[in-house]
């Protein structure tokens, strides 16, 4: 192992794999605050769960937090809060804030400190603006920050388009990065090392030849899977590292929103009608080999199917990664629910284990995004020769 | 369905978008290409190598079999040279032989030829020098005889005592 050689890389790691303990621990260890929670009642009424504290056990409270925890840990976020301690009376988060741009007949930039980790109305320009806890998106409000709410109990508050830098798109930023400097650096090395990959890329060849041999030629085939490379490669490492980045006690959950998953969605999409062949839309309107009125039967489940396969992409990875972090999440909320020398280590066990194939999924998951997406694009410029195979049978 | 897309961020859809397309491109440009290119290159390269490889296995087989043909081919020439040379001794011997045969033969017809003749001329001059001998005894006796009657008588015993003699 190169980190048992260098005892600092291994301290840090050690410390960051410390952090979820720390970060989850405090808001449950400090229960017993709770207890006063009563009197702030008024003040968050917003907060459902908060309304209904009252009348629960400790116990309840504390399991409630834990679900409110778990839920928050799913949401995007306008700061970026490495942990929290101090419980809910007087949380003290420890991150760094990030720029919030929002669109609403004009630009608004302003720091995202204002809103004080969703406490606080933040003032733009004469406008008001106050983050929901129920969905974490920035809404338009009064000066007090009050919330409208329809019968079903949806805000209808009007929303501003947020460009805002948020946890999310910081954290893909970085990886961008990331990937751009190792990956740039390898495309580097082979120039300086004759052919021969060096440095950190190295790992990766094997992916990138392995995308391009397994992935890539047998779905697209050898004529046109040239075209595709940029993006299948970007795609995988993007949600593989993502993913990856996921699993690590920063508390990102980026592959695991939906208007992630949809982008990448979307531009699969985009790409297989683009550079379709005449092949595609000739087997999607008008089916080859089949009766006429199976033809008009078939073109519009065909045209549905064009549409559900990058939706089942968006749905797959969405799914997938929200229900690792909900099952990782509350198997490690369950050491402090058990909270016995018997069960908490059972939990931590357990926990371990579901890391471990998380670690698993994290991989599995850019694998199968990247190969349906290069199934499409096969589909998309597959070239059928119905009518010369039918000749040659015959001659 | 509602809480799934309740919590859809369309900022957060549109930056995800734009930032991911700038990703590819950028990657595109810095690392997919050159990495592919490369990767392409030495692959290129490694297939040359073999090729190359195989075709100097060829070309040594080649070279191996057109000296084994040649081998042969001189094997050949060898054994057809040693086969005429005997041959053109066989002849040699057996002409020379025909020849001295013929030219023994010429001489012993030659030798008996020459004989004969001797043997005739021998016999010529005997004949001759019988005839003179005789022509001379005749002469002798008819001069005894002619002078001494007895004497001549002892003569001509005398005489073909001698010729009984011879």
């Amino acid at each position: 192992m190169v980190f048992s050689k260098k005892p600092l890389q291994f301290i840090i790691a050690a410390l960051v794999a410390f952090f979820p303990l720390i970060s989850i621990a405090n808001p449950t260890g400090d229960s017993t605050h709770v207890a006063v929670e009563a009197t702030h009642e008024v003040a968050s009424k917003s907060h459902e769960a908060h309304g209904e504290t009252a009348n629960l056990s400790e116990e309840q409270k504390a399991d409630l937090e834990r679900k409110a925890y778990i839920k928050h840990h799913l949401m995007d976020s306008h700061d970026f809060t490495l942990f929290t301690y101090g419980g809910e009376e007087h949380p003290t988060h420890v991150g760094f804030p990030l720029p919030v741009i929002l669109w609403d007949g004009g630009l608004h930039v302003f720091s995202s400190s204002k809103f004080e980790h969703g406490e606080a109305v933040a003032e733009s320009n004469g406008n008001y603006y106050k983050i929901n806890h129920h969905d974490g998106l920035v809404y338009k409000t009064d000066a007090d920050g009050n919330f409208t709410e329809d019968a079903k109990g949806h805000v209808t508050n009007a929303k501003p388009i947020d460009f805002s830098i948020t946890k999310n798109i910081f954290m893909i930023l970085v990886v961008g990065l990331i990937l751009f400097m190792v990956f740039a650096g390898l495309g580097k090395s082979y120039k300086k090392n004759g052919s021969i990959a060096k440095g950190a890329g190295r790992f990766f060849e094997p992916i990138i030849l392995y995308i391009r041999d397994d992935i890539a030629i047998p779905n697209i085939g050898e004529k046109h899977y040239k075209k595709y490379m940029s993006f299948l490669l970007t795609i995988f490492f993007f949600i593989w590292f993502l993913n990856m980045f996921g699993l690590t006690p920063l508390g990102v959950n980026i592959t695991g929103n939906l208007a992630i998953t949809a982008s990448l969605a979307l531009i699969t999409y985009l790409i297989t009608t683009f550079t379709a062949k005449k092949d595609y839309w000739g087997h999607i309107f008008w089916m080859p080999g089949v009766p006429v009125p199976m033809k008009f039967i078939l073109a519009p489940i065909e045209l549905l199917g064009t549409i559900i396969k990058p939706f089942s992409l968006m749905i797959r990875l969405y799914a997938n990664m929200v229900a690792g972090h909900i099952v990782l999440m509350s198997l490690i909320a369950l050491m402090y629910t058990f909270n016995s020398p018997i069960g908490s280590p059972l939990s931590f066990f357990l926990a371990f284990v579901l890391s471990l194939l998380e670690i698993l999924v994290a991989l599995l998951q850019a694998y199968i995004f990247t190969m349906l997406a290069a199934l499409y694009f096969g589909a998309a410029v597959e070239e059928h020769h119905h009518d010369e195979h039918h000749e040659a049978a015959h001659h | 369905m509602e809480e799934l897309f309740g919590q859809f961020s369309i900022g957060l859809f549109i930056m995800q978008t734009i930032l991911f397309v700038g990703l590819i491109f950028l990657l595109k440009k810095f690392a997919w290409k050159p990495i592919l290119d490369a990767v392409n290159e030495r692959e290129e390269g490694i297939k040359n190598a073999l090729l190359s490889a195989e075709n100097a296995k060829k070309e040594m087989q080649n070279l191996k079999s057109d000296n084994e043909k040649l081998l042969a081919e001189a094997r050949l020439e060898r054994d057809a040279m040693i086969k005429e040379a005997r041959e053109i001794k066989e002849k040699m011997v057996n002409d020379a032989k025909t020849e001295a045969q013929v030219a023994g033969q010429k001489m012993i017809e030659q030798a008996k030829a020459s004989i004969e003749s001797e043997k005739n001329a021998a016999m010529a001059e005997l004949k001759a020098q019988v005839s003179t001998l005789s022509l001379d005894i005749a002469e002798k006796l008819l001069k005894d005889e002619l002078s001494n009657k007895e004497a001549q008588t002892k003569l001509v015993e005398k005489m073909l005592g001698d010729v009984k003699l011879n």
